[in-house]
């Protein structure tokens, strides 16, 4: 067995916040230097080469490449050999994230409560997805969403006689109403199968995916492929300013499901699409 | 590159009619922030028969809630944050003699039919660069609702800030057109 403090872990989420905020993947970066070569619409390349200088201007200056920095989502793969120490996990996670806007002069977007609605001023608490996995490591993502893409969002409990087809027909019609809400270009997770929270879950999970990389699956792969097709050629284009560039990528997830249930989730991500993974060694216990 | 207008603010009619969609526009001159809550207020606050805390008329109101500033920044991060969830509160502005807006996304029939009635135009910031908008923004000042933090009204200078008209005054939509002539579905 390992041990791990957990001023280690909020060490870690304090980083996490900020670089995800002001530093823009390579891989999106990549695709919007694509994005500018093949898109039609002049404006629509006007889009992409101002996205390309303001990741510019947030990663040389440290400053939020969004305003909107997201509520914050951490994906934890815990080690089941690992013991954390020095306090609660959960509470940790959340002082990483306090530490992490304030530090980081980040926008504190959270109220308290769905109807009271007072914002706790310091953007916790985070959204937390737990998985217990073998091995005494400690894996974190933190994945901050802003409210603007996440407000498209979309489920559907359809019937299997529904098939691939109307799987894939409820995610471009998601998009297509959707517009230019969400900031495209964006990134759509799709999460189909399990039950209708695994669904949503398997939908976000998608989106820490790297802009490029496909499901493992050649099968799965392939309907991405399709979809980012069919969801280009509704000519939403950059910002929805009309073009051939809606969507960067299409990542899509599957679980097994019950015999009387087809559960399909769509979650867009902007094209300020942030993730920042790290893995945590503990020392010998 | 498209063809880039100069504007200063105040935006009179006047101006608002030589401004047409998919123009590409540079403005300049004092603007107002206002978001979800700070709408709500202003428009409370005319039901009760108050004044707003400034004047829209031929006034400019961007839709942002921005993100701290830094030491020797003016404003943090300021991109525009979209625009429907102020559906239910620009008519009444705009009544009110507002002329501008800016934000991100689509609109509602209600305020398409005020903008044309009273004579106002939506234009767009491209959503999800702040850090670039921020860089165009001069000063910044708290002018009502400190208790609303990234949601107060801010009054702004801004010098060259890059938008684009999305919807014009007679109703002509950027974001119908648009996708319109790339649509092969």
């Amino acid at each position: 067995m390992k041990v791990i403090d957990v001023n280690a872990i909020i060490n870690a989420v304090e980083k996490l916040c900020i670089e995800a905020n002001y530093d823009l993947g390579e891989d999106v970066m990549l695709s919007f230097k694509k994005g500018l070569t093949t898109e039609k619409s002049p404006l629509g390349q006007e889009v992409f080469e101002r996205l390309i200088e303001n990741a510019t201007i947030a990663h040389a200056e440290r400053v939020p490449m969004c305003q909107d920095t997201g509520m914050t989502v951490i994906f934890v793969e815990l080690g089941q050999d690992l013991h954390i120490e020095g306090g609660a996990l959960t509470d940790a996670l959340n002082e990483g994230v306090r530490r992490g806007y304030e530090k980081g002069y980040l926008r504190k977007s959270v109220v308290n409560d769905p109807f009271e609605r007072v914002n706790t001023k310091d953007n916790t608490p985070a959204i937390i997805h737990y998985d217990l996995v073998p091995g005494d490591e400690f894996h974190i993502i933190v994945a901050p969403k802003g409210a603007g893409s996440e407000n498209m969002g979309a489920l559907k409990m359809l019937k299997p006689s529904d098939g691939l087809e109307g799987v894939m027909q409820f995610v471009v019609d998601t998009v297509d109403q959707a517009g230019g809400n969400p900031c495209p270009p964006i990134i759509v997770g799709v999460g189909v199968g399990g039950n209708m929270e695994k669904a949503t879950y398997l939908a976000k999970k998608s989106l820490t995916r790297d802009v490029g990389v496909h499901n493992k699956e050649e099968r799965l792969a392939k309907i991405e492929e399709e979809l980012l097709e069919r969801i280009n050629k509704l000519g939403i284009g950059p910002q929805g300013f009309g073009g051939v560039n809606t969507a960067l990528a299409v990542n899509l997830e599957v679980y097994p499901t019950h015999i009387a249930m087809l559960p399909v989730a769509v979650n867009i991500n902007c094209h300020a699409a942030r993730h920042k993974a790290l893995t945590l060694k503990g020392r010998d216990a | 590159m498209v063809e880039v207008i100069r504007l200063e603010t105040p935006l009179t009619r006047e101006k608002v009619a030589q401004l047409k969609t998919g123009d590409n526009v540079l403005i300049s001159g004092v603007i107002y922030t206002g978001r979800d809550a700070a709408h709500k207020k202003m428009v409370e606050a005319l039901a009760r028969g108050e004044a707003l805390p400034f004047d829209v008329k031929d006034q400019v109101i961007f839709f942002v809630g921005p993100a701290p500033a830094k030491l020797g920044q003016v404003i943090g991060s300021a991109g525009p944050t979209t625009s429907y969830r102020m559906d239910a509160y620009s008519p009444t502005l705009i009544e009110q003699g507002l002329t501008g807006m800016i934000g991100k996304g689509l609109r509602s029939k209600d305020v398409i039919e005020a903008m044309k009635k009273y004579g106002a135009v939506y234009f767009g910031a491209i959503g999800g660069s702040g850090a670039l908008l921020a860089k165009r923004i001069v000063s910044a000042e708290v002018i009502a609702y400190p208790e609303l933090g990234p949601e107060a009204v801010r009054r702004l200078e801004v010098k060259d800030f890059p938008v684009m008209v999305l919807i014009d005054h007679e109703g002509n939509n950027l974001y119908e057109l648009g996708k319109a002539e790339y649509r092969r579905i």
